[in-house]
């Protein structure tokens, strides 16, 4: 098998963040359960991080002037912690929906529809 | 034929975190959702460590797989309930998604496969890549200003541009953390001391 025989290059990472990007799409946009739109979420910004760490890894970039270097990595780390804040702020949320609501549905929160 | 072990594992990986995610997106049962997330999460981990960023897989092993989706698994045990568990949606809303989603997917890969590559010659030569050097000391030197990585090639008499840290964004990160962990603490707490002096009052007068 010659996939297996070729080193891997960039383009091989970024397939893999857009397959992950547009999964974590089509999980916000098709689930119903709150937490499940959470759950897309976190696939979006994985993908979004893993483009970050494959433009600055030390295998992957020439010596190119544009290589992100060390600057990736920081980016996906400040990523990971907006992501942590963003899930506890979001999980309250749900709980206060399904508290007042009996329900974790998402199309049956319409009380703000003009 | 000699197998590349690299490719090997980026292979095992990528395929791994793709088809946890699809199975994360297919599913209709959201323990199962859940569960899937944290097997796509640890692959994505590992793309990590193959990339050479070790100090930032183990923090997505450390603060996503062990932090973030016990949260979420946590926010599913405290709202699932046997008819919510299964949540169907209608047909039409698939094929559109799945429209939407694949045109997305198009346009992301025409633009994954427009960048030029940037392997390095030893690199595209098919050698193995060099042993990883550990990124958490430059890495947290960046945080607090001092790029080191940065400074071996240059001389300390030229411009320091290009030199500036992270020391501003992680303040601000860190206050913004503090402040989002005291909001949530109060949005989930509040709810409950209301429903305490009200007992059981929401869920009989919930529309369904």
């Amino acid at each position: 098998m010659n996939l297996l025989g070729q080193p891997v290059g960039l383009v091989h990472y970024l397939v893999v963040g857009a397959v992950l990007f547009a999964c974590g799409v089509v999980c916000m946009a098709v689930k119903r359960n709150a937490v499940g739109v959470l759950m897309g979420i976190e696939l979006v910004l994985n993908g979004a991080n893993l483009n970050f760490v494959a433009l600055g890894s030390r295998f992957l970039r020439a010596d190119s002037p544009l290589a992100l270097g060390l600057d990736g990595q920081a980016m996906a780390l400040f990523v990971i912690v907006l992501a942590a804040a963003e899930a506890a702020v979001a999980l309250a949320i749900a709980l206060n929906y399904y508290n007042t609501h009996a329900t974790i549905d998402v199309d049956e929160a319409d009380q703000l529809k003009g | 034929m000699a197998v590349h072990w690299h490719s090997f594992f980026f292979w095992l990986m990528a395929i791994m975190a793709c088809g946890f995610a699809l199975a994360v997106v297919f599913s209709n049962n959201i323990v199962r959702m859940a569960f899937y997330l944290i097997l796509s999460l640890g692959a994505v981990s590992g793309l990590f460590f193959l990339a050479g960023a070790d100090f930032l897989g183990a923090m997505q092993l450390m603060i996503y797989v062990g932090g973030t989706v016990v949260l979420l698994v946590f926010g599913v045990m405290l709202t699932a309930r046997r008819p919510w568990v299964d949540m169907q949606t209608s047909g039409g809303q698939w094929v559109l998604a799945a429209v939407v989603g694949a045109l997305l997917l198009a346009v992301l890969l025409q633009t994954a496969f427009s960048v030029p590559p940037w392997q390095s010659s030893a690199a595209a030569a098919g050698a193995l890549p060099p042993a990883a050097e550990p990124t958490a000391g430059p890495l947290g030197l960046a945080m607090v200003g001092v790029r080191v990585e940065r400074m071996a090639d240059r001389p300390a008499a030229e411009s320091s541009s290009g030199l500036a840290g992270y020391l501003l964004p992680f303040e601000i990160v860190s206050v913004h953390l503090v402040v989002v962990l005291v909001g949530a603490a109060y949005l989930a707490r509040a709810r409950r001391r209301l429903s305490a002096a009200a007992p059981a009052r929401p869920l009989e007068e919930a529309p369904q």
